[in-house]
């Protein structure tokens, strides 16, 4: 078991290597001059006027006049030693500044949406195997196209547009008008959670209808195994043979595809949180891809992938927790 | 109530028994017409190839079915001793099979082992988990008496080291040791019927041997009677005291085993025993049956065996049924030439 | 599943023997492709699947026959106006050619703001091979006649959006310039997936070690902020023929690992199969091996997974330009389209403005029952299509 958590932790430290040289190429991809892109953001407005040899000195502080493996070692040591992401011209502030208010509401909806994708695809997918080829079972395919081709900032809109015209309400933003600038309180915490409720919705849609197929494919498999044949004729009672044999296993491929689940909610976050209007990383990365506010883009680039990745370890220990003889064998 | 009358001695009364399946291409018969009476402590080979309808025949004796399969006639008379000293015979084919009745005689009453002992076990869960979950479902015992009982069954069966094989997963034993595991999860809860379908089939020869000595030896201490399938002749002749030979979901010869081998009257039979390979005769080619086994979907007419019968008779065996015939004591067989 | 039904039967019975149906014989005796047409045959859905398809490609392809206007005509007497329905009757009774009703200009009663409200009184007919717009054709002949249209007034049947322009020409040219997006995002990828795929599988070893750890590392990271960063990058003076052609590019090169990874573990799969090694153990070639064993198993499956890859580009490209990070106007795209439509202000006033997001859904549900057909249909091991 240490051996293979030491294996785990240390693909993570590669995966997580290559990740970074990427997010950086990806940071320099932008024509043009950044320096002279933040100084004009920092200063315009501002009636400063700058001389070539301002930008110069910009340039040197920001350490643009480096060569790019010089600038990506500072770039990661800064992240590693001081977890330090860099300026952000946009808000002439730090990244980190930036950041550190959204990562939480993001963090709230990821895990929520996980949550209630589980809780609906485990037990339909489950139910949808036991009774297949009833109508429950067809609708659930229908549901699962939908899923698919029905995408996620739709979802939102149409979800955006019944309740202005049925409710009157709006539900985007993250808090209620009323609340916006009150001090926290339980009726606050209360309107949070319900400004929750659509993006939840909408980022479990597909995922849900996705798992639910997993899920009753798996399941399927499974009740046909030999091992269940062998429960049922030493009398094990039907309902408790189905959740202890088949279940059980069904729910496997569901814990091994969590990375790839998170790794589609990240996907869809800053496009729905950009029609919702929540102020999470994926809407400021597109604000900040439209800025080209290249490290405040690197540094949620990073750090989305870096989720990804580390739950993806996360799912491979659940994994070996649940499956001995991953654990046993060392998968 | 369903019980009825003991009218015989036999444990097992399986009588004119009919199975089909419901298919998208119409009903399938699988399983016509078989009756099979086994006795206390008996030992009955049944042997077919696959599609012969003798693994049907045994799962309706659990009914564990699967959801198309339709019992159309015919019944399974089972005598359970277990309550009180009266024999009290029930037809199996009456009982609902999600009821708690069939469920106390599947692994109760009758034990079944599976051809792969790979796959019959759950990868998730260790021995003693799902054999403790037997012993617990249908013996009137705690969680540290069914501990013991399982190890016991596992010495018994002669696993070394039980105490600590108990706590293993499946993966951990290999294929022989596994069969020998199954085979004391099925006798752990003391049934009087076992049925093994297959036991030694993906086993190697040498472990096959093996485990049919442990059957052989078991079936002597424990006494339950035991109906083994298998497609081999070899094997059953190590172990069974009666052989059914079953061919398209009938019986076509039913006898005791040095009858069946020594004087075998079907023609099915007959080929059957020239296609097993014998020490000393290396230098003829083996017998096969000509053709191959009709698909359920056409039976054919008459003589369900007629389509590949070298002593077929055109306008007897293409249009009528032979009915089992009496040939010797014990020994019947259904076929124009002995009819 | 007539067929199947026939000679599923079959399938327990190698040989044939004589008095076989002809269907059976049939069955025998056909090609992989011919099998995999009947079976996709009786799937229904995949068919219709196909057909919608091939509609809005054939739309999208001769838009400019199709449509009354091109993409671009603003009408300034009709911004923002409803789509106008086609009607063979009205209060003033039934006539044979189609008409809509005309259009004048009221005021909002609040606003004050012009507002074009339809007239009932006013007929406008529709006529077939007008001359309208001139455009040209395939860049080979110029034309000005449209397929439908009206002498007098104008004819927007999806309405029209803030500029006046027509929404239903905005579709159709919509839907060339997505599906051609998707096409050649599909091929970049695969050729990609076939090149970096094909040198991993062919060196094996170490090289094929660590092109399958960077394969890992572009699948590990969120698909779409990954072509968005790419598409940040994109200069704003480009002209909207090089925006189109660089997002197929990095629609391509973020989507061929998932495709590479796919081939590589078919190829896998398929090179341990018995058969395969049965072949070589017969001595045969490696050149037959692969064309006779190897490639007529898996260029069906390739097919499919690039049927299947195809909604995911289609809806990539529009999530890039959905939020401003993909094409571009001029250029018309459903993404484009749906940009203007982002706004729940818009949609309350203009609720037509979300009808290119139905094609979009209609297309891409299109492309999945479509790819789960052929799926279904190029696996030799399913009997039921259904």
């Amino acid at each position: 078991m240490v051996k293979f958590l030491l294996q785990r932790v240390l693909g993570l430290a590669v995966t997580m290597f290559f990740v970074s040289i990427m997010v950086f190429a990806i940071m320099e991809l932008p024509p043009g001059d950044y320096a002279e892109r933040y100084a004009f953001r920092k200063f315009s407005g501002t009636g400063v006027t700058l001389s070539e040899a301002d930008i110069q000195s910009i340039r040197v502080d920001l350490g643009l006049d480096k060569p790019p493996w010089e600038r990506y070692i500072s770039w990661i040591g800064g992240i590693i030693t001081r977890f330090d992401f860099g300026p952000a011209f946009a808000f002439e502030t730090s990244v980190n500044k930036v950041i550190g208010q959204r990562i939480w509401l993001t963090l709230a909806i990821l895990f929520s949406t996980l949550i209630l994708t589980y809780l609906i695809a485990i037990p339909i997918g489950i139910y949808a195997a036991i009774r297949r080829h009833s109508i429950a079972d067809y609708s659930l395919t229908v549901f699962s196209y939908l899923g698919l081709a029905l995408p996620n900032f739709l979802l939102a809109l149409v979800l955006l547009y019944i309740s202005v015209t049925a409710f009157g309400s709006s539900v985007g933003g993250l808090f209620s008008p009323e609340y916006a600038n009150a001090p926290w309180s339980f009726a606050k915490a209360v309107d949070l959670l319900q400004h929750l409720i659509v993006p939840t919705i909408v980022l479990a849609w597909s995922a849900t209808a996705l798992q639910i197929q997993t899920v009753r494919a798996t399941m399927l498999d499974e009740i046909n195994k030999l091992s269940v044949a062998a429960a049922r004729a030493r009398g094990v009672p039907e309902t408790r043979l189905l959740l202890k044999y088949p279940a059980r296993l069904a729910i496997n491929p569901v814990v091994s595809t969590i990375g790839f689940d998170i790794n589609r909610i990240f996907s869809e976050l800053p496009i729905v949180a950009l029609v919702l209007g929540l102020p999470e990383l994926g809407e400021l990365l597109i604000k900040s891809f439209l800025d080209l506010d290249m490290f405040v883009a690197g540094a949620i680039l990073l750090i989305l992938t870096f989720m990804i990745v580390f739950m993806n370890f996360l799912s491979d220990i659940v994994l070996a927790m649940l499956d001995p003889r991953v654990r046993l064998q060392g998968g | 109530m369903n019980t009825l009358p003991a009218q015989s001695d036999a444990l097992l009364d399986i009588r004119d028994l009919a199975i089909s399946f419901k298919t998208d291409e119409g009903k399938v018969r699988a399983v016509d017409g078989v009756s099979i009476s086994v006795k206390p402590g008996q030992i009955i080979g049944v042997v077919g190839e696959s599609g012969s309808g003798k693994s049907v025949t045994m799962q309706s004796i659990l009914r564990i079915l699967p959801g198309n399969a339709i019992v159309e006639r015919g019944e399974i008379l089972l005598r359970q001793s277990r309550n009180g000293s009266d024999a009290e015979v029930v037809d199996v084919t009456q009982i609902n099979p999600n009821s708690k009745r069939m469920r106390s005689i599947r692994g109760g009453e009758v034990a079944m082992i599976f051809q792969e002992p790979t796959a019959s076990f759950s990868p998730v869960y260790t021995i003693g988990n799902q054999m403790m979950e037997a012993i617990l479902l249908h013996r009137d015992v705690n969680k540290p008496e069914a501990r013991t009982i399982a190890i016991d069954m596992l010495a018994r069966v002669g696993i070394s080291n039980p105490e600590r094989r108990i706590d293993q997963y499946p993966f951990e034993f290999s294929g022989g040791m596994r069969q020998r595991a199954m085979i004391a999860l099925a006798l752990s809860c003391n049934p009087s019927l076992l049925i093994a379908d297959e036991p030694t089939t993906a086993l190697d020869v040498t472990i096959q041997a093996q485990v049919l000595e442990l059957m052989k030896d078991l079936q002597r201490d424990l006494g339950m009677a035991i109906l083994f399938i298998t497609h081999n002749l070899g094997v059953i002749a190590q172990i069974a005291e009666e052989i059914v030979v079953m061919y398209l979901g009938t019986i076509v010869e039913k006898g005791p085993t040095r009858e069946i081998f020594h004087n075998p009257k079907h023609p099915y039979t007959v080929n059957l025993l020239k296609a097993i390979p014998k020490v000393g005769q290396s230098r003829t080619r083996l017998a096969a049956i000509e053709g191959n086994v009709p698909s359920p979907l056409e039976r054919p007419t008459g003589c369900i065996f007629h389509t590949r019968c070298s002593q077929r008779t055109h306008g007897t065996c293409d249009v009528y049924a032979p009915k089992l015939t009496q040939i010797g004591p014990d020994h019947t067989t259904s076929c124009f030439l002995y009819e | 599943m007539t067929i199947l039904n026939e000679t599923s039967q079959d399938t327990s019975i190698p040989t044939v023997r004589s008095g076989e149906s002809e269907a059976t014989l049939r069955y025998y005796s056909a090609s992989q492709w011919q099998l995999i047409w009947w079976r996709f045959r009786h799937h229904r859905t995949a068919l219709a699947g196909g057909i919608v398809l091939i509609v809005i490609a054939l739309a999208g392809a001769f838009a400019e026959f199709l449509t009354p206007y091109t993409g671009t005509t603003r009408n300034t007497e009709y911004l923002l106006g409803p789509p106008q329905p086609i009607r063979f009757w009205d209060t003033n009774g039934f006539s044979l050619r189609p008409f809509v009703h005309g259009v004048k200009t009221e005021r909002d009663p609040v606003t004050l703001r012009p507002l074009p409200v339809a007239d009932p009184e006013t007929r406008w007919y529709i006529r077939f091979f007008t001359h309208g717009d001139s455009y040209t054709f395939f860049g080979l002949f110029r034309s000005d006649i449209h397929l439908f249209g009206t002498d007098e007034g104008f004819l927007h049947l999806f309405g029209t959006d803030d500029i006046g322009r027509d929404v239903f020409s905005r579709v159709l040219y919509a839907g060339r310039t997505s599906l051609s997006i998707g096409v050649l995002g599909v091929l970049i990828a695969f050729v990609l997936a076939l090149i970096i795929g094909g040198i991993a599988g062919y060196f094996g070893g170490w090289i094929d070690y660590i092109i399958q750890r960077l394969t890992e590392i572009v699948r590990v990271a969120p698909v779409i902020p990954l072509y968005m960063g790419l598409a940040a990058s994109f200069p704003r003076e480009w002209s909207t023929e090089q925006v189109f052609f660089a997002m197929t590019l990095i629609l391509g090169l973020v989507g061929w690992p998932t495709l590479s990874r796919r081939i590589r573990s078919q190829l896998l799969t398929l090179r341990n199969e018995d058969y395969v090694t049965a072949a070589r153990l017969a001595g045969a070639k490696a050149s037959r091996i692969i064309s006779v064993h190897l490639l007529p198993a898996f260029s069906s499956y390739i097919i499919v997974d690039l049927v299947i890859s195809f909604p995911y580009m289609i809806l990539s490209e529009t999530a890039l330009s959905f939020v401003g990070l993909g094409l571009r106007p001029p250029a018309i795209s459903w993404g484009v389209l749906l940009q203007e439509a982002q706004n729940i202000r818009a949609i309350q006033q203009a609720p037509w403005l979300f009808i290119p997001a139905a094609v979009l859904v209609i297309a891409v549900l299109a492309f999945t029952v479509l790819g789960d057909g052929l799926r279904d249909a190029a696996d030799p091991y399913t009997v039921t299509g259904s």
